[in-house]
Formats: C-alpha cells, structure tokens, sequence
C-alpha cells in the first residue's frame, strides 16, 4: 500500500514550553484518538510514547514547540518541532543516559537521559535534526501493519 | 493476581480509581526516572515509585500499566490524586520501602502461579 494513500486523521498540538504541570497532557490526548481510530494496541502504545517524550524534551528545554500527528493506512507519523535552545551534539544526546537536564526538572523525574534513546527504540523511522539557537526537529514513524518485535 | 488482591495482601491504602484495580498484575517496574519507567515497563505490570507528582499517572496511561504504589509513607499530590481517577489508574501507597514492597509482590504473584520459594 503506498504510504501516501489517503490521510486518516491529522492534527496539531501546541506544547508549552517549562510548563510541567500540565505535561503529558497532549500525548494522552493524542493517545485517546489514536486509540480510537482503532489501531492496533501495540502502535497506539509506541505512537504515544514517542509522543509523550517529545512533548517532555520540548516542555524540559524549549520556549514552545508544537507536535503533528498524521495517521494514514499504513503509518502514524508524529513530527515535534520546537523554538529553543536546539541539540549541539546530537550523537551524544542518543545515548543512553546522557542528560543535560538541570536539578529542578531532575528532582520531578525527567531528565533520566533516555527520552531520544526511548523515541529511537520505540519508532520504525526516526529522524532528528537540530540547530543551536533556534530549535529542534523530530519525525518519528511508526509503522501499522509491519510485524516488528515490539513488546510495549 | 489482581492489583486489588495484592492491596489486599500487603495492606496498601487506596488513594484513586480502586475500582479499576481488577486488572490481572503481569508483574511490576520499580523506577522513579519517568523516561526509565516509559522504556522499559511492560502493558499489564504495577509501577513502584517514590515520585508523587501528577505526571506519574501520564507515564501509568500512556503505558497501559496496572496501577501504581507510592512507597515509604509518602502521599501522592492532590492533583495526582485528581488525574488518576479522572484517566482511571488505580493509585495506592504503601509503608514499606521499594525494596521490600517489589519482594513481596514478587512473592505473591509467584505463588499465585504456582511458584514457591520458602
């Protein structure tokens, strides 16, 4: 099927940025809808997760930042884009446990350095690109009907 | 077994959505670093935390997971108290330490299935 057939469902969400209160909040949202589009658990649970840690990264380090979710036959793309401070090293930022979070967003239990690693794990497709000084850019796909090793 | 069951058990004090605590526990997931719990806890499994903030209950829904326990005496935030039974987390406290409560459930859940140590 090719990817491009016919969008099922898309929309964007603002995300503020330093506001932890109310963190989370959009990927539960997102995570409502794509659960009721009725797919599949398991790509529900990954599209949510890649969701949720963006959503955390662009609350813990940028001033605003927006995630877009498309949902097609074969695929749910999630794209987070953000206006901030953007990933000097982004090779070092993948790794696990490689944080710069400062102590407030540490003590709450972010900042654990696994949010990149976690959205690498979790996505079929994942692409990062950054600039110092202006921001952040992810897309992550994951994919509906490919039989992959997920256990979630 | 049930979460209710091992509330029951280890005598844990309900603090929200109890009524949802009769989901079968798969196992559990001790952590206090979000993104950690988010990776690597499993559909089904009981989160042990020490953290009380309301976005514990966002990682418990966004991962599908059973519910969760605060340990060592501490008191879950008003508001966590609000989103988890607004999103239907069972949300419960317990006296022990980490350690001590994951042993147990262990045990418990062992020996539901057949499984005996001692």
């Amino acid at each position: 099927m090719p990817q491009d057939d016919g969008i099922i469902y898309q929309n964007s969400f603002p995300v503020e940025g330093g506001n932890f209160e109310t963190a989370g909040q959009v990927s539960s949202q997102i995570k409502a809808i794509l659960k009721s589009l009725n797919l599949p658990k398991e790509v529900v649970r990954r599209a949510a997760l890649v969701a949720y840690e963006s959503e955390i990264n662009i609350v813990s380090y940028a001033t605003q930042g927006e995630i877009k979710v498309v949902v097609r036959p074969a695929e749910v793309v999630v794209e987070a884009n953000d206006v901030g401070p953007g990933i000097e090293d982004i090779e070092l930022a993948m790794q696990a446990g490689y944080s710069t979070a400062n102590e407030k967003i540490r003590e709450m239990g972010f900042g654990a350095g696994m949010g990149l690693f976690n959205i690498n794990t979790y996505s079929d497709i994942f692409h990062i690109t950054s600039e110092v000084g202006r921001g952040t850019y992810l897309k992550m796909v994951v994919k509906i009907n490919e039989k992959k090793e997920h256990e979630t | 077994m049930k979460l209710k069951e091992i509330a029951k058990e280890l005598d844990l004090k309900a603090r929200a959505a109890e009524d949802k605590a009769d989901r079968e526990v798969r196992g559990g997931y001790v952590g206090d670093l979000l993104s950690d719990v988010m990776g690597n806890a499993r559909e089904g499994q009981v989160w042990i935390t020490r953290q009380t903030h309301q976005n514990i209950i966002a990682v418990a829904d966004l991962k599908d997971l059973a519910g969760v326990i605060i340990v060592n005496r501490c008191e879950p935030a008003k508001d966590t108290v609000e989103k988890a039974n607004e999103v239907g987390v069972p949300l419960y406290v317990s006296s022990l330490p980490a350690f001590e409560l994951a042993g147990r459930i262990y045990v418990l859940i062992a020996k539901a299935k057949g499984i005996t140590f001692f």
